[in-house]
């Protein structure tokens, strides 16, 4: 982010097969998905500021364009997994808002069943295999996820997200060794907001031009992204997905973004690592949302009043969500000893065999 | 003469004290520095002692933690901070290979004074993998010390204890804690430090002993008062503080003044400290129980994330004057 400015020429990517393809709905519908990850998370703000939500409260507000554009290429072959910022991964991959409300409220009908909590929402049945609380965690099992794929001799591939932070750990090489080496369609990319808590990119990472290109040690594809620009998202996350899924290779994006709020809403102080010049800089000049706002607007698909009311919908569908949350049940005591052990769960003749739970 | 300090000054005291006495101690972690600690427990350290000694790292535990124990094999005394105990699993092998074995292995050439630090609890509705309570594993690997203080002075007294040990010393603070005030020695009255393998008895009573470590020691004080004033039942309330060294003349002490034991534990109730204890009560002290030990331990899953009930799911005040009772 830091080398561009807001007068940066750019590279045009509608015309880019992939977005030449896309009709005038699915345009407004990427633009319904961008609202709604944003909506939902400013409302789960106000409650979580009200003390209604428990733990931590990770946003992903400024960065919606990364999960949009990515995850909009995806098909029913495709897979996806990240980290504890996962509430735009979660909703992008066709998650309701109510479950996913409803746990952040720690509630008996959330995703988790009040189990999980903001960082760890899962979908299996939408092909999302969560948010993963361990910084890095997640990435040998999206390697995993690609690794499956290819055993089981299914179509498709598996993106896997990472923060910016997260490249330095043990774990994300050793990833991407294996990747290039057994060949598996897995595609890592790096949201790279610019800062790993209050850490900026540049004080936690050594690197040569940016982060992806650490790819080329293991001889694989890598590229780097304008994530203000769905466009140029979705037209190389594309390239990276269809070599992914045709050939079996590996690669590396890194997509640069920003998040507008602190890393978590218990961090007081994203205000002193990050100048307030630099938040409204690119609140002003490189919003997600905005941006395609004004674009599908000029390409004259949509009025503003239009997109207005879209807008609107997505806060009263979160609204609505957060009512659905207060008026669930919370998890009865004995529920804290369901979900550890299958056969406990039901009840299988193995759960007689020898004794599963200790307590006191 | 005494001051009122939190548990988080208190241990900014104890790192401060060490850093002017000792300029081979640095202070390492992830946001440790510039962010003054994610707890604030290193809060004005940078400021006063500069990048050389107070260390931003990566987010690389395996790499960051190796750091610090290689260094100290050259007598670098790192006191490194992990921002969640629960984070210990990305540097297992560091903290239980070459940690806990270079000086075995080497026959006793090689030292390892590194202190690890930060905070092993749950009850903040964090979830499964950032709640882990993990002193009981650690203390089960020879050659690392475990230390867990439950009060502003106890955290104080171990900080500077274990910076000054030889060995690796693994303190297990907690978010809980970090808040809470209590009586400090001042500095002026002398250099605080409260050897490891020492416990301390909290409370005094003859009915009942509660043994419990870190945390679980406020609730077994505020269990202690409510089976004083509801039940008359007067309970001695044993904080082990060190967990390895651990201080067994002292358990079986009360042991033999009350004849029966409550032990609390926030690890899971297969394993852990308590179970340790629990064995080494009725081997040397059986004959003086008067009932079975019984202890309080947090309930047998992943830690729950709601925040509805996940206080029921640790020890509280409640489930031990509960587990008190049914002894009689
Ligand atoms: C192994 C591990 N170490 C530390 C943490 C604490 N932590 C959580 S998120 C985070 C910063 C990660 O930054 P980045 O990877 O850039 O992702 P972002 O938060 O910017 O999305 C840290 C230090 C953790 N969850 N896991």
């Amino acid at each position: 982010m830091s080398s561009v400015t807001a007068d940066t020429p750019r590279l045009d990517f509608a015309g880019s097969p992939i977005n030449k393809a896309l009709t005038a709905e699915q345009k407004i519908e990427l633009f319904r998905k961008m609202v709604r990850i944003r909506r939902f998370e400013q409302i789960a703000l106000k409650y979580y500021n009200a003390g209604r939500i428990g733990g931590f409260l990770h946003l992903y507000i400024g960065q919606e364009s990364v999960a949009v554009g990515t995850l909009s290429l995806c098909g029913e072959n495709d897979h996806n997994i990240t980290a504890y910022r996962c509430h735009g991964h979660a909703i992008m991959s066709g998650m309701e808002m109510n479950p996913l409300m409803a746990e952040l409220f720690g509630k008996a009908t959330g995703c988790s069943k009040g189990k999980g909590g903001s960082m760890h929402f899962f979908a299996p049945d939408k092909n999302f295999w969560g948010g993963h609380g361990i910084v890095g965690g997640q990435t040998p099992l999206g390697l995993g996820l690609a690794y499956g794929l290819k055993y089981l001799g299914r179509e498709g591939a598996a993106l896997c997200y990472l923060g910016d932070g997260a490249v330095n750990q043990g774990a994300f090489h050793e990833s991407l060794n294996i990747a290039a080496l057994f060949e598996l369609p897995v595609v890592y990319v790096i949201e790279n907001n610019g800062y790993s808590m209050g850490t900026s990119q540049k004080r936690s990472s050594s690197y040569r031009g940016c982060l992806a290109q650490r790819a080329e040690g293991y001889d694989m594809e890598w590229d780097v992204i304008d994530g203000s620009d769905l466009y140029e998202v979705r037209a190389k996350t594309h390239i990276a997905l269809e070599r992914a899924r045709k050939e079996h290779k590996p690669a590396i994006l890194e997509i640069n973004t920003y998040r507008y709020y602190g890393h978590s809403i218990a961090d007081a102080n994203h205000k002193k690592y990050r100048s307030p010049e630099e938040i409204e800089d690119y609140k002003t000049n490189f919003d997600p949302i905005r941006l395609w706002r004004k674009r599908l607007v000029a390409e004259g698909i949509i009025t503003d009043e239009q997109l207005d009311a879209i807008d609107k919908e997505a806060a009263a569908e979160a609204t609505a969500a957060v009512k659905f949350a207060e008026e669930s049940p919370i998890p009865t005591i004995e529920s804290i000893m369901d979900d550890v052990y299958w056969e406990t769960d039901n009840q299988t003749p193995a759960s007689k065999i020898g004794q599963h739970f200790f307590t006191d | 003469m005494s001051r009122t300090l939190t548990y988080r000054e208190a241990l900014r005291e104890g790192l401060d004290e060490e850093l002017a006495r000792d300029p081979n101690v640095v202070l390492m972690g992830e946001e440790v520095a510039q962010y003054n600690g994610a707890y604030k427990v290193t809060e004005g350290l940078w400021a006063k002692w500069g990048d050389k000694r107070i260390v931003d790292t990566p987010i690389s535990e395996a790499g960051f933690i190796g750091m610090g124990i290689g260094a100290s094999m050259l007598g670098v005394r790192p006191v490194m901070e992990l921002m969640f105990w629960s984070f210990h699993s990305v540097a297992f092998d560091q903290l239980v290979n070459n940690a806990a074995c270079v000086r075995y292995m080497s026959g006793g050439l090689i030292n390892c004074p590194i202190v690890m630090r930060g905070p092993a609890n749950g009850g903040t509705s964090v979830g499964a993998t950032h709640s882990h309570i993990p002193e009981g594993l650690f203390a089960a690997f020879p050659g690392l010390k475990v230390v867990s203080p439950a009060t502003p002075a106890d955290a104080k007294g171990l900080i500077k204890a274990a910076i000054r040990d030889n060995d690796p010393v693994y303190v297990m603070e907690n978010t809980k804690l970090y808040g809470n005030t209590g009586e400090v020695p001042d500095p002026a009255d002398g250099d605080f430090v409260i050897p490891l393998g020492v416990a301390d008895l909290k409370r005094e009573g003859k009915d009942v002993s509660i043994i419990a470590h870190g945390r679980s020691v406020l609730h077994a004080l505020e269990a202690a008062e409510t089976l004083k004033e509801q039940h008359g039942i007067e309970a001695d309330v044993l904080d082990l503080r060190s967990i390895r060294p651990l201080d067994v003349d002292a358990i079986i002490k009360t042991v033999k003044k009350t004849n029966r034991v409550v032990l609390v534990d926030e690890s899971k109730g297969f394993g852990g400290v308590s179970a340790m204890v629990s064995h080494l009560i009725q081997d040397n002290a059986f004959d003086y129980l008067d009932a079975p030990i019984k202890r309080v331990t947090t309930l047998d899953a992943p830690a729950i994330y709601s925040q509805h009930i996940e206080h029921e799911q640790l020890p509280n005040p409640r489930r031990i004057v509960e587990k008190v009772l049914s002894l009689r």
